[in-house]
């Protein structure tokens, strides 16, 4: 490897993906880690919803007229996804309203941890955010299909486009159909990633520069608060793509 | 001399797929100045598109992602 030797002479050495790997909370990583494992993913996955469950129980234990912190958190966030839902899905989405608030506070605040330092990002794996883009996938298409039977099939059939042009909009539309998992979950994974190694790069900047150091870590602190806002925006992108995905399965007529 | 070929088609590749990155930025910009210029015409009908904004984004920036992919594969998976 010619690239990482001429790293260490220069004495940069920067391991911008190191902070992803998925290690065992005890004993020796390595290899193929059992299905039982308990490791730093189990560990933040498991606080992320422990905290879903203390800003949301907590929060709304005393139902004060005039509310605390908690309280407002806990209010905003569900007033805000259930806006989202109504304006996006229609008044007939809100029966799917639970499903899109446990979306939402399950990535806003596991992106939000993973800004914590030395944390890990859950919602920075593919394999996480791909179980719930699929899940989001497969239950929509199923409701879809329960709701309309075969008349869903008139999302791909675009019915005020002139007639010659339909067959090959309904190509085009079940092909972006299919594909809407994948940049589903790789817009989340590939935005969290992105910004947690781009902090991580310029901090071996700052390892090597000696007193010119400050002017990456001011750099950092500029990344950190654009990450601040593209872990909620993130988590926002997901929940109204969820909601616009739902819209299309109760209404499919375009 | 054939594994020094195949990591510099590797960079190669990967610096290439980061120009989709370029596209996918215009793409954003284009929706965001878009919906600016909107929102200054009509501001009382501004807050109502939020979500058709950032829905848009979204949509735009799905594909500078998709680069960013190819060029993380190029790297650490190939």
């Amino acid at each position: 490897m010619a690239a990482e030797d001429a790293q260490e002479s220069s004495g940069l050495e920067i391991h911008p993906m190191d902070q992803f790997i998925v290690e065992p909370l005890f004993g020796e990583g390595g290899g193929v880690l059992p299905w039982y494992q308990p490791t730093n993913v189990t560990l933040w996955m498991a606080l992320t919803v422990l905290g879903v469950c203390a800003v949301l129980l907590l929060g709304t234990r005393r139902k004060a007229a005039v509310p605390g912190r908690g309280q407002m958190i806990a209010e905003l966030a569900y007033s805000f996804v259930r806006n989202m839902v109504e304006s996006v899905a229609g008044r007939d989405g809100l029966k799917f309203f639970p499903l899109i608030m446990t979306v939402f506070m399950f990535i806003a605040l596991s992106n939000l941890l993973g800004l914590i330092p030395m944390s890990f990002t859950t919602t920075s794996h593919i394999a996480v955010t791909a179980a719930l883009a699929l899940a989001v996938f497969l239950s929509v298409t199923v409701l879809g299909f329960v709701r309309h039977g075969f008349g869903f099939l008139k999302l791909f059939w675009i019915s005020s486009a002139p007639l010659p042009l339909r067959p090959v909009l309904a190509l085009i539309e079940v092909m972006s159909y299919f594909v809407r998992p994948v940049s589903h979950s790789i817009r989340l994974a590939g935005n969290m990633m992105a910004g947690h190694a781009m902090i991580k790069v310029f901090a071996a900047f700052a390892g090597v520069l000696g007193v010119g150091a400050f002017v990456p870590i001011i750099a950092i602190s500029a990344v950190y608060a654009l990450e601040l806002l593209v872990a909620f925006i993130q988590a926002y992108v997901f929940t109204i793509l969820t909601c616009v995905y739902l819209k299309d399965a109760l209404h499919p007529h375009h | 001399m054939e594994g020094d070929l195949t990591e510099m088609g590797k960079f190669i590749g990967a610096g290439l797929a980061c120009i989709g990155m370029g596209g996918a930025a215009v793409g954003v910009g284009t929706v965001a100045g878009n919906y600016l210029s909107g929102a200054l015409r009509n501001p009382s009908a501004a807050a109502s598109q939020t979500a058709m904004l950032f829905i848009g984004i979204a949509f735009a920036e799905a594909f500078g992602i998709f680069s960013f992919l190819v060029a993380l594969l190029l790297m650490f998976a190939l």
